[in-house]
C-alpha cells in the first residue's frame, strides 16, 4: 500500500509565520535531557540583532522550543532560532543553525542532479566564520552519513530521505519530491547539530563549511577503498557468526526495535493511505458542490437555499485542504522519518553485535589456543575496551533517541488531532450558520402560512 | 379518454389533508369527512384536524416486511417480500387509535395501484413508488433487493407513497385506493375489472412518440423542460453523492487501522503505552462512527430520489396534455378538410386532388343524386366533427385547468419537502461534525498524555 509522496506546499526556509498560527504542537512537551524545564519568560527583549523587525513574530510561543525535534511548526531560519534560544534556561545552548533551501538543477553531459544551498550560522569558536554558505548534492549527504557511521558505529545516526521512490514517480525530480527531500535533508543536518557528540564531528564541519573542491579532496582522505572493503567483509563475516552473548539490556533493546519497526512501518503506510483517501474525498466533493448550483438554476423558490448548500460544501472543501496540508506537514514527515530510523536502529544493533562478535571470536581463539596467546590477550584487552565504549555510547544514545521519539510522536499525533478538531469545527460553523439562515427564513415564511 | 373521478362509484367519503415531509412509521394522514367545500385542488394543503368538522383521522402505516415464497404465474417458485399495511382510525375525542384494517401486499400490487391511478387521473401528478431496484448505490450498500437495509428503506418508501395518496385532495377519494387498504383478497381482480388497461393510451407509454403539436400550452412545454432538468440534475447529484459517501467511508475506516497498531505498539512502551492504547480506542470509535452517519445520509438520498421519480410523473401529465392537444388539432384539421371537400362538391370546383376527382375524370361524372348524397354524408360528418371538436376543446380546457391546479399544489409540496430535505442534510452534517470534534478531542487528550 505504498502511498504517493504527499503534496506539500512550498515552504520557504526564510521567515515563516511559525508561531503566528496560534497552534502549539504538543503543548508542554518536556525538553529532552532537561528535567522539569520551566516555561521561559515571554516577550523578552533581545539584545541580538535589534534591527530585525521580524523578531516580533517569533518571540512568543515557548512550546515551539522543542530543541531536539525539528517540528515543522518551528521557524526554521537560523536567525530566528538564535532569538528563540535566548529565552531558554537551557544548559546546553544551541549555537549551530542550519537551513537547507534553494534546490537547483544542474545539467551536465553525463547526468542531471540537484544541489541544495546550505546555510550555517554559528557562534562557535572552532568555526572560522559565523556564517557559511555551500552547495551540496544528495551524494554528499550520503558521504557524510557514511563517515558518521564509520566514526561512530554505535551511535544512532539520523536517517536520510530515500534515494528515490520506487512506485508512482513519473519523473525523478518533480516538485513535491524535491520539497519533501529538502525538508528531510534539513532535518537530517539539524539532528546532527543537536546531537551532543555528532555535532563536533570533523567531517560534519567540513560538510557544512568547505567549498566544493575542498570537500572532494577531503573525501579522498581516510581509509582507502580496499581497506573499506576489507572492513565490510569482516563485518559481514562476523555478523554471520551470530550473536551469542548479547547482554540482557541489548536483548530488550533489540526486541523493542523489532516490534517498533513493524509498527512504525504500518503507521507510515496507514498515514499515507489516509492522506490519499482524503485527497480522493476532496476531489469528489469539489464536483459535488457545483451540482447544487446547477440545480438552483431552474428552481425559483429554492435558489438561495441551494446556492447556500453549494457554498457550504465549498467551504468544507477548503477545510479539507487545510486538514490535508496539516497532515502532510505535521504527521507524515515525522512518521516517515521514524520509519527510516527503525532501519537505522537495526543497523546500529548489528554493528554493536559485530564489535562484540570480534571480541568473542578472539576470546574463543584464546580458549582453543589457536594463535599466539600474548598477542591475543593484548588484542582482547583492546577489544574489551572497544566493546565497553560501544555499548555505553549506544546505551546513552538510545535513551536520548527514545526520549526524542516519544516527544516527536506525541507532538505529531497531537498536531494531527488538533488539525482534525479544527477541520470539524470549521465545517460545523459553516453548516450551523446555514441552518440559522434557513430557519430564520422559515420563520418568516411560516408566519404567512399555517402554523 | 376518461377524465377525473367524478364517478361516485370510485369516490370515498372522507377527504384527506396534510401532505407530509418524510414519513416515520405511523405518520398521520388526517382524513376528514368534510367533502368538497374545504378544498379545491389548488390549495391542497391546509385544513384537517379542525375538530369543528368532527373529522375522523386515519393512520396508514406499512409496518412490516416479510420474505415469502410462492408460485408465480408460470408456476415457478419465487421469493418476494410482502409488506403489512395497517390502517387505524383515530377517535378525535380520546385520540386512541383502533386498528381497522390490516393486510399484506407485495410491490407488484403497489405498482398495479399506481398504474390504475395514472390512467384514471391523468391530470394529477401521481406520487411515485420507491425504486424497484437499488440504484446510485455506494459500494458498501448492497444492490440486492433482498438485502434487509434495502427492504427497510423500501418499506418506508411504500408507506410514504400511501400517505402521499391519502393526503392528495383528489386521489384520496378513490375507491380502488380504499379497497387497496381494506380488501386483501380479490383486490387485483377488482382493479382489472375496471378495465383500466384498455383505457390506457399506449401512445402515452411510448417514450419516443413525438406528437407534432402546433399550439401546446406554453406552461406545459416549460414544465416538461423543467422536469427534464430536474431529473438530470438529481441523477447527477445522487451519483456524485454516492461517490462522496464511498470516499468518506474510506477516510474513516482507514483510521481504524491506527487503533489496532497503536494497541500493539503500546505493549512495548512504558510511558507512552497508556496514551497510545486509549488513543487507539478513540480511533476505533471514529472509524465505526461512519456507518451510522452514512445510513442517515441514505435517508436524504431517498428524499431526493422521490423527487427524481416525481419528475416522471410531471412529464406524464405534460404528455397527456400534448396528446389531447394533438388529438384536438388532428380533429380540427380533419374537420377543416371535410368542410373544404363539402364546399368543393357544392360549388363543383376541384381545388384539391382527390381519388374521387380522378375517378370522376376517368370514369365520367357522377350523377347529381350521387353528389347530393355525398354532400349530405359530409354535412353529417361535419356536424358530428364540430360537436366532437367542441367537446374536445372543452375537455382540453378542463384538463389544463385541473392539471395546472394540481401542478401548483405539487410545486408547493416540492418546495417545502426539498427545503426540509436540505435542512435535514445540514443537520446531519452538523451531527457528523460534532461527533468528529468529540472523538478527536478525546484522542488529542490521549496523545498529549503519552
Amino acid at each position: 500500500m505504498e502511498g504517493e509522496r504527499p503534496a506539500s506546499p512550498a515552504r520557504s526556509s526564510g521567515l515563516p509565520a511559525g508561531g503566528a498560527d496560534g497552534e502549539s504542537p504538543g503543548g508542554g512537551a518536556p525538553f529532552p535531557g532537561s528535567s522539569g524545564s520551566s516555561a521561559p519568560p515571554q516577550g523578552e527583549v533581545l539584545d541580538l540583532d535589534e534591527d530585525e523587525d521580524d523578531l516580533e513574530v517569533f518571540s512568543k510561543d515557548a512550546s515551539l522550543m522543542d530543541m531536539n525535534s525539528f517540528s515543522p511548526m518551528m521557524p526554521t531560519s537560523p536567525l530566528s532560532m538564535i532569538n528563540q534560544i535566548k529565552f531558554e534556561d537551557e544548559p546546553d545552548l544551541k549555537d549551530l543553525f542550519i537551513t537547507v533551501d534553494e534546490p537547483e538543477s544542474h545539467v551536465t553531459t553525463i547526468e542531471t542532479f540537484i544541489t541544495y544551498r546550505i546555510i550555517t550560522k554559528t557562534s562557535r569558536g572552532e568555526f572560522d566564520s559565523s556564517e557559511f554558505e555551500v552547495r551540496r548534492r544528495y551524494q554528499d549527504f550520503l558521504w557524510l552519513k557514511g563517515k558518521l557511521e564509520e566514526t561512530h558505529p554505535t551511535l544512532i545516526i539520523p536517517p536520510l530521505p530515500e534515494k528515490f521512490i520506487v512506485k508512482g514517480m513519473v519523473e525523478r525530480f518533480n516538485d513535491d519530491f524535491i520539497e519533501t527531500r529538502r525538508k528531510a535533508l534539513q532535518k537530517f543536518l539539524n539532528r546532527i547539530a543537536d546531537h551532543p557528540t555528532l555535532t563536533f564531528n570533523e567531517d560534519f564541519k567540513v560538510f557544512l563549511t568547505a567549498q566544493a573542491s575542498e570537500l572532494s579532496s577531503h573525501k579522498k582522505q581516510g581509509p582507502g577503498l580496499l581497506s573499506r572493503m576489507g572492513q565490510t567483509v569482516r563485518a559481514v563475516a562476523s555478523s554471520m557468526r551470530g550473536v551469542k552473548n548479547r547482554p540482557e539490556e541489548f536483548m530488550e533493546m533489540n526486541n523493542f526495535i523489532e516490534i517498533f519497526s513493524q509498527k512504525i512501518n504500518l503507521i507510515d503506510k496507514i498515514s499515507q493511505r489516509i492522506y490519499k483517501e482524503e485527497r480522493e474525498y476532496l476531489d469528489e466533493m469539489k464536483e459535488y458542490g457545483p451540482i447544487y448550483i446547477l440545480w438552483s438554476a431552474p428552481e425559483e423558490d429554492l435558489v438561495d437555499t441551494l446556492k447556500d448548500v453549494a457554498s457550504c460544501i465549498d467551504k468544507c472543501c477548503k477545510a479539507t485542504e487545510k486538514r490535508m496540508s496539516g497532515l502532510s506537514e505535521a504527521l507524515l514527515p515525522v512518521v516517515h522519518e521514524y520509519m527510516l530510523y527503525s532501519e537505522i536502529l537495526m543497523g546500529v544493533m548489528k554493528r554493536r553485535d559485530q564489535i562484540q562478535a570480534e571480541l568473542d571470536s578472539k576470546v574463543e581463539a584464546l580458549t582453543y589456543k589457536k594463535a599466539d596467546t600474548d598477542l591475543l590477550t593484548e588484542e582482547i584487552g583492546k577489544l574489551e575496551d572497544k566493546v565497553e565504549c560501544a555499548n555505553n555510547a549506544l546505551k546513552a544514545d538510545w535513551e536520548r533517541w527514545k526520549q526524542n521519539m516519544q516527544n516527536d510522536i506525541k507532538s505529531a499525533f497531537t498536531d494531527m488531532a488538533e488539525e482534525n478538531i479544527h477541520y470539524y469545527e470549521q465545517c460545523l460553523a459553516t453548516w450551523e450558520s446555514f441552518l440559522t439562515s434557513q430557519t430564520d427564513l422559515h420563520l418568516e415564511e411560516d408566519s404567512e402560512d399555517k402554523p | 379518454m376518461e377524465q377525473a373521478p367524478l364517478d361516485p362509484e370510485r369516490q370515498l367519503q372522507p377527504a384527506p389533508i396534510e401532505p407530509l415531509g418524510l414519513p416515520d412509521s405511523g405518520l398521520e394522514a388526517a382524513v376528514g369527512e368534510e367533502a368538497e367545500g374545504a378544498r379545491d385542488a389548488g390549495s391542497g394543503v391546509d385544513t384537517m384536524t379542525e375538530n369543528n368538522f368532527g373529522l375522523k383521522k386515519i393512520e396508514i402505516s406499512v409496518s412490516e416486511a416479510e420474505k415469502r415464497t410462492g408460485r408465480n404465474a408460470m408456476n415457478m417458485q419465487e421469493t418476494y417480500t410482502a409488506y403489512l399495511i395497517e390502517t387505524r382510525s383515530v377517535e378525535h375525542t380520546d385520540g386512541q387509535s383502533v386498528l381497522t384494517d390490516s393486510l399484506w401486499r407485495r410491490y407488484s400490487e403497489f405498482e398495479l395501484l399506481r398504474n390504475y391511478l395514472l390512467v384514471y387521473y391523468p391530470h394529477v401528478v401521481v406520487p411515485p413508488l420507491p425504486e424497484k431496484r437499488a440504484e446510485f448505490v455506494w459500494h458498501k450498500l448492497s444492490a440486492d433487493n433482498m438485502d434487509p437495509d434495502f427492504v427497510e428503506r423500501r418499506r418506508i418508501g411504500l408507506e410514504n407513497f400511501l400517505l402521499r395518496i391519502a393526503s392528495h385532495p383528489i386521489l384520496c377519494r378513490d375507491k380502488i385506493f380504499y379497497l387497496f387498504l381494506t380488501q386483501e383478497g380479490n383486490w387485483k381482480e377488482t382493479v382489472n375489472e375496471t378495465g383500466f388497461q384498455l383505457k390506457a393510451d399506449s401512445r402515452l407509454k411510448a417514450l419516443n412518440a413525438t406528437f407534432r403539436v402546433k399550439n401546446p400550452d406554453k406552461r406545459f412545454t416549460e414544465l416538461k423542460h423543467y422536469s427534464d432538468e430536474l431529473q438530470s440534475v438529481i441523477s447527477h447529484l445522487l451519483r456524485v453523492r454516492a461517490r462522496v459517501a464511498d470516499r468518506l467511508y474510506g477516510v474513516y475506516k482507514v483510521h481504524g487501522n491506527y487503533g489496532r497498531v497503536f494497541s500493539e505498539w503500546s505493549a512495548i512502551e512504558k510511558e507512552m503505552g497508556d496514551g497510545l492504547q486509549s488513543a487507539g480506542h478513540h480511533m476505533d470509535v471514529y472509524a465505526s462512527s461512519i456507518d451510522d452517519i452514512l445510513e442517515d445520509e441514505e435517508h436524504y438520498a431517498d428524499q431526493l430520489k422521490e423527487y427524481l421519480f416525481y419528475a416522471e410523473a410531471l412529464r406524464a401529465v405534460c404528455r397527456k396534455h400534448e396528446l389531447m392537444q394533438y388529438d384536438l388539432e388532428m380533429a380540427a384539421q380533419d374537420l377543416a378538410s371535410k368542410k373544404q371537400q363539402c364546399e368543393e362538391l357544392a360549388t363543383g370546383t376541384v381545388r384539391t386532388f382527390s381519388l374521387k376527382g380522378m375517378t370522376t375524370k376517368l370514369f365520367g361524372q357522377e350523377t347529381p343524386e350521387q353528389r347530393e348524397a355525398r354532400i349530405k354524408v359530409l354535412e353529417e360528418q361535419i356536424n358530428e366533427g364540430e360537436q366532437q371538436l367542441k367537446s374536445k376543446n372543452l375537455e382540453g380546457r378542463e384538463f389544463v385547468k385541473n392539471a395546472w391546479a394540481d401542478i401548483e399544489r405539487f410545486k408547493e409540496q416540492k418546495n417545502r419537502d426539498l427545503k426540509e430535505a436540505l435542512i435535514s442534510y445540514a443537520v446531519m452534517q452538523i451531527s457528523m461534525c460534532k461527533k468528529g470534534i468529540q472523538v478527536w478531542t478525546n484522542a488529542k487528550e490521549c496523545f498529549s498524555k503519552m
